[in-house]
């Protein structure tokens, strides 16, 4: 991986951030009325009014206003959600670890989940197997995540009644300890599952792909030729190299996962920032909406960091234009 | 494109997308609003896709919602493809410094959490179709410029551009004329991707009760049935398999175009 690739690419992420936080206060300018009222909401008093007009610069000239606006935000300071009358980011960090572990047990699960499935699929392409798992992602890739968490609810849920309905933890059970952990873990499966099941199915996809295009290869005919078993070509000679095109959507894959993440709390009752974005937008709460914009955003541009990264240690041919 | 299997079926599932938006309203059975029948009816003929709770009627509903998933499908495609076109216009034929700073607004505009950023402007501008078709057909655009954008910078080195060249054609009539129809078979392709992405985006905002409240949309019927989904599951799976049917369909029909572009290679 090449130095200059690496510092370009580090360089770019200021820029970016520095773009969106523009579109989020030029937004907030462009909407209709006062914007002390998108700040502040619409049921203050002119005291505290004056208050936010002060904190945001909102009576100086708009670029003295951006730079306050970026300055608040280089501090933490996202603005005080008038709902709950306390700073928006502890709002949010308080709603953020439900919705991390969420997500990042889906991203585990769809990465493993679909390679292991791709690679069922290409071991015997246009099997049976191959059939059912192509006509099964097809399907999968097309369902809104809604669907998918409905029908598992009726199946899974109220139907055969394995895994729990709603919530994060049965209510007044008071499990700790051992028994709590079970207990989250037990809730968590369902939402998990379905969040992970359009990327399980995007991911077996791109691995099959992947797969057959690796095996039709020189090198892997010379494996097969000195007598590699079947298993060790496709896992040890073709996988290796098929996994590239895996590692490199992942920072795309993030971003997704987020957005299906706020569908999956609202159909499983999951406390995380979900819920909080959907019940701030019907109170115009725009400190917190803002705030896990701005965030969400962040979270995409580091993942693509480090995706591009990735990418440049394991292909080091990658170089910047 | 037409002879594979999926093509057949998506073309099948994207014709009855476009055919029911526009027939839909005018042919269903009752107002999807209208609060008369018994209230969550099981499927039966007089109520083929059952009734919610208050008895509004699902299958007046879904064609009612097809609509709006049309509305919202053609009108982002065609934002989408009047800006990526743009986009990767400039930057594949200009290339050099036009190209540098296109490219990098377009890695930003990919960037942009668009799901997040729709839900923004909904909360500052209130909810609506309008503003959600500009939200997401200003941000729906970066994968066809950059497929443009290839196509030209592989194309323009050509004989036949040079043969137009030599023959006094000028830039605009070069990309117009010559590379454009070249470039728009892959550009269908992205688009086809697109539309299916932005119409689950539009189903999930819908479903989140972000959608507008004035459109029937298979989001909104969905998020009604979430709240009966303890009783009865026609109100929610019904809207939700209307809504698999629109974007397989689309997902089919660009796998079916880029497997006949790959062949004619």
């Amino acid at each position: 991986m090449t130095r200059r690739y690496v510092l370009i690419r580090l360089a770019q992420v200021p820029l970016t951030c520095a773009g969106i936080v523009l579109v989020g206060f030029l937004l907030v300018h462009l909407a209709p009325g006062d914007p002390v009222l998108a700040l502040a909401g619409d049921s203050g008093d002119a005291e505290y009014y004056a208050r936010v007009r002060a904190d945001f610069g909102l009576d100086e000239p708009f670029l003295v206003q951006l730079a306050t606006y970026a300055g608040n935000l280089v501090g933490g300071d996202l603005g005080t959600s008038y709902t709950q009358g306390r700073p928006a980011l502890d709002v949010i960090a308080e709603r953020l670890p439900a919705t991390l572990l969420l997500t990042s047990t889906a991203l585990v699960l769809s990465t493993v989940v679909g390679i292991g499935l791709g690679v069922a699929a290409a071991s015997r392409a246009h099997g049976a197997r191959d059939l059912a798992l192509g006509a099964a992602s097809l399907g999968l890739y097309a369902a809104p995540v809604f669907l998918v968490g409905q029908l598992a609810i009726l199946g899974l849920a109220l139907g055969l009644g394995w895994f729990p309905v709603q919530g994060m933890t049965t209510a007044r059970s008071g499990a700790t300890g051992l028994a709590g952990f079970g207990d989250v873990v037990h809730h968590l499966a369902l939402p998990a599952l379905v969040l992970a099941s359009q990327e399980i199915a995007a991911i077996t996809r791109l691995t099959r792909t992947g797969l057959l295009e690796e095996l039709g290869r020189d090198h892997i005919r010379t494996a097969r030729a000195k007598g590699v078993s079947e298993r060790a070509v496709l896992i040890r000679h073709a996988l290796r190299r098929a996994l590239l095109p895996v590692t490199t959507v992942i920072g795309g894959r993030v971003g997704h996962l987020v957005a299906g993440t706020i569908v999956v709390e609202a159909v499983f009752g999951w406390p995380g920032i979900g819920r909080l974005l959907v019940s701030s937008v019907q109170a115009r709460d725009m400190p917190i909406i803002l705030g896990v914009f701005l965030l969400i955003a962040l979270a995409v541009v580091v993942a693509n960091l480090l995706t591009d990264l990735t990418y440049a240690w394991l292909d080091p041919r990658i170089r910047y234009r | 494109m037409v002879r594979r299997p999926g093509g057949v079926i998506g073309v099948a599932m994207v014709g009855l997308l476009v055919g029911v938006g526009l027939i839909g309203p005018t042919v269903a059975p009752r107002d999807p609003f209208a609060i008369d029948g018994p209230s969550l009816a099981s499927p039966s003929g007089t109520y083929p896709f059952g009734t919610d709770p208050l008895g509004r009627d699902v299958w007046s509903g879904v064609l009612h919602g097809a609509r709006t998933s049309l509305l919202v499908a053609v009108t982002v495609a065609l934002l989408v493809l009047a800006v990526g076109t743009a986009v990767g216009m400039a930057a594949g034929y200009r290339a050099g410094w036009v190209d540098d700073i296109l490219m990098r607004i377009t890695e930003f505009a990919q960037v942009l959490p668009r799901f997040f950023l729709a839900i923004v402007v909904i909360a500052l501008f209130g909810p609506g179709l309008d503003r959600l078709i500009v939200v997401l057909g200003l941000t729906s655009w970066p994968l066809l410029a950059r497929v443009v954008r290839a196509e030209l910078l592989s194309l323009r080195e050509r004989e036949f551009v040079e043969a137009a060249r030599a023959d006094g054609a000028g830039t605009m009539r070069i990309v117009v004329r010559e590379l454009l129809p070249n470039a728009l078979a892959p550009a269908l392709v992205v688009l086809g991707l697109v539309v299916a992405q932005v119409l689950l985006i539009e189903a999930s905002l819908a479903f989140l009760g972000l959608g507008d409240p004035n459109a029937v949309s298979w989001g909104y019927l969905a998020n009604q049935g979430q709240r009966v989904l303890r009783v009865a599951w026609w109100p929610a799976v019904f809207p939700g398999l209307a809504i698999v049917i629109a974007v397989l369909g689309c997902n089919l029909v660009a796998d079916a175009l880029n497997d006949a572009l790959g062949a004619r290679r």
